[in-house]
């Protein structure tokens, strides 16, 4: 099968124009680096199925990070390629066009973001710039999906002019010449969306927005999760669910342990669908009910804060910070994403150059950063015993990042490099690719973690049954008790934490803790250790051994700041 | 022969211009900057700067790049 291959810089709308190529859904943003784990789909051309491979975002053939060094990699495999050119900033995009026609492969030009070239007063000679490169050019406008017709008659007529390789200066001589003949730019004055660009990249201004975002991110984030939780998840599951699990109690005796494994335990004819801990009971409601709504919200303001591109500025003013940590500012977005699920923010550590920094970053966002399935149990159950409880628990794990950070910055050998990174410009993103984002998510969410935390829940109850977790809590007793000041029941949840953060900490809500107890175990659960789908992952980066080194960083961290913790609450 | 007002782009001032001249550094900084069209003799814009030694916000082409202090510091520019 012949393949296709896209090819463009960072942020020029590759991605889109792939799903709409092959009609699979793929993640769509605006930060460089997103597509570093390309996608592949297929295509229809006449008779012939073709293969169409999203190759990552690139500026040069001469690779300079390693996404390019995989952009390179492919590059050598494909049949045809698809370049993807940037119209409002064609001198940037024409270096790798050149690049990409010194070499044997037949090329077709998509000039995408057409109507925004357009709105910015930049016009575009098509005939001299096709005549100029000597293949097709067709532009495009892919959000809208303008052009892509014209794109697919096109790709069987991509040729190679065979250009002779040139020197880097030569190339951009070239460039120069090319722009004088094709492209002429009306002066036009600032828009406010420039205005606002630019206010976001200043200290005083851009530390004001940054502020204003995050507050009102996390506003929005509660705001939506309450009320799917308040409105429509908590009634359906009280007035709908709750009878039938009542009636299927009664049905199966009331009692014993398949009942418990199925219903959970119910007193007093009321089902608690936290404590029960029954498959159909907790295994739904939490998932459902407590997660879920969060997911839902976290996604769909990351989503936009992304397609908007407003976090490559959020990079530039964490850079010193990031720095302290041995990082620099664009470790702000796997940091940022581990809000939602460690998963992918430890594969967006992937972003960062060197080893050194992805180790020093996986750590912190598995250590200090907790999920949002964790903090939706973190806001139900904690938040319950008063807001000021929360605010400890965040309070600490930020310190613990801070601190960690600099400890792992002056313990890891290395430097940090510089931040260096394309800023493109605001863009509002049309809602259907925000949503079909947000739904890719979410899907990703639920095929993930259901299975994991019915799995958590069905074992839990086994392992009781068996008194497994009595001869556990026997053994750790204490370090639990001793240094932690937990009963010695709460090693349950701890050990659970491994499978499910969400329904390990579920798992405290039927013991007597107090409101300190209970800030105590949420922080150490956060930090002890990953949970399996994270361990994975991690293990996956970063090999065997500095896995073991996290892990042993991450331990001792949950247990020096639970016993600090313990001491002066 | 370059003339007059020669600075690195972390001593320019928001909203000052020029052309680069030069970029003192490696090969790997080089690169670098060339990938992101950050080459002599193109104009260059400075739209910011973060205080505490944080990075430089330049545009150069109509597109924005941001520059750790320390490569923008090897960047030199002549103003206009």
């Amino acid at each position: 099968m012949r393949k296709i291959l896209l090819v463009g810089n960072p942020n020029v709308g590759k991605s889109v124009i792939f799903s709409r190529l092959t009609g699979v859904r793929t993640t769509v943003s605006n930060y460089p680096g997103t597509t570093i784990s390309y996608t592949r789909g297929f295509l229809k051309l006449g008779e012939e199925k073709v293969e169409v491979i999203d190759v990552p975002g690139t500026y040069t053939l001469e690779p300079t990070t390693e996404a390019e060094e995989i952009a390179l990699q492919m590059l050598e495999t494909g049949d045809i390629v698809i370049n993807v050119v940037n119209a409002t900033n064609l001198e940037r995009s024409l270096y790798l066009s050149l690049q990409l026609l010194e070499r044997e492969i037949p090329v077709v030009v998509a000039l995408n973001l057409w109507d925004d070239a357009r709105h910015r007063g930049i016009n575009v000679d098509l005939e001299r710039l096709r005549e100029s490169l000597g293949v097709p050019v067709i532009p495009t406008i892919a959000i809208t999906g303008e052009g892509i017709k014209e794109l697919v008659e096109n790709i069987p007529k991509a040729t190679s002019p065979g250009t002779s390789a040139r020197s880097r200066d030569h190339r951009w001589a070239t460039i120069g010449g090319i722009i004088d003949q094709v492209q002429r730019v009306d002066h036009r004055h600032h828009t406010w969306l420039e205005r606002l660009q630019d206010a976001s990249v200043k200290p005083l201004t851009g530390g004001i927005i940054a502020v204003a975002v995050l507050v009102s991110a996390f506003l929005v984030i509660r705001f939506i999760g309450e009320s799917l939780i308040g409105y429509v998840l908590d009634p359906l599951f009280n007035h709908l669910w709750a009878p039938v699990i009542l009636s299927l109690s009664d049905l199966m005796g009331g009692s014993g342990f398949l009942h418990d494994v199925i219903v959970g335990k119910i007193a007093a004819g009321e089902v608690d669908f936290v404590e029960s801990f029954g498959l159909l009971s907790s295994g739904l409601y939490v998932p459902f009910a407590m997660v879920l709504p969060y997911i839902i919200s976290f996604y769909l303001v990351l989503g936009l804060l992304e397609d908007v591109g407003y976090l490559p500025r959020l990079a530039v003013l964490m850079d010193t910070i990031m720095h302290w940590l041995g990082l620099h500012g664009y470790a702000i977005i796997p940091t940022l994403l581990g809000l939602g699920c460690n998963v992918p923010a430890v594969m967006a550590t992937r972003i960062l150059e060197s080893k050194r920094e992805r180790f020093i970053a996986s750590t912190l966002v598995s250590i200090a950063v907790p999920c949002a399935a964790l903090q939706a149990m973190i806001f139900g159950l904690v938040g319950e015993r008063g807001g000021q409880y929360v605010v400890v628990v965040y309070g600490t794990l930020f310190v613990a990042w801070v601190i960690l950070g600099i400890i792992l910055h002056h313990l890891v050998k290395g430097f940090s490099p510089e931040l260096l990174i394309e800023i493109p410009p605001y863009r509002l993103p049309p809602w259907r690719i925000v949503l079909q984002k947000m739904w890719m998510r979410i899907y990703g969410f639920l095929a993930e973690a259901i299975p994991i935390i019915l799995g958590a829940i069905l074992l839990i109850n086994v392992l009781y049954f068996f008194g497994v977790f009595e001869a556990i809590a026997d053994f750790t007793a204490p370090v639990v008790t001793g240094l932690l000041g937990l009963p010695r029941e709460a090693i349950i949840s701890l050990v659970i934490g491994f499978l499910r953060k969400d329904v390990a900490l579920g798992m405290l809500a039927p013991l007597p803790l107090s409101a300190t107890q209970l800030v105590v175990a949420s922080v150490v659960l956060a930090m002890l250790f990953p949970c399996i789908a994270t361990f994975v992952v991690l293990l996956r980066e970063l090999g065997v051994v500095n896995m073991f080194k996290s892990a042993g960083v991450m331990i001792s961290a949950a247990l020096v700041t639970g016993g600090i913790l313990n001491l002066i609450l | 022969m370059p003339h007059g007002n020669l600075v690195s782009l972390t001593q320019m001032r928001p909203g000052q211009s020029g052309v680069v001249v030069r970029i003192q550094g490696g090969f790997g900084l080089v690169d670098r900057l060339n990938a992101l069209g950050v080459i002599p003799g193109k104009r260059i814009a400075k739209i910011s700067s973060m205080i505490a030694r944080g990075p430089v916000t330049v545009e150069i082409d109509r597109a924005q790049v941001a520059i750790g202090f320390g490569m923008a510091n090897r960047i030199i520019v002549e103003l206009d």
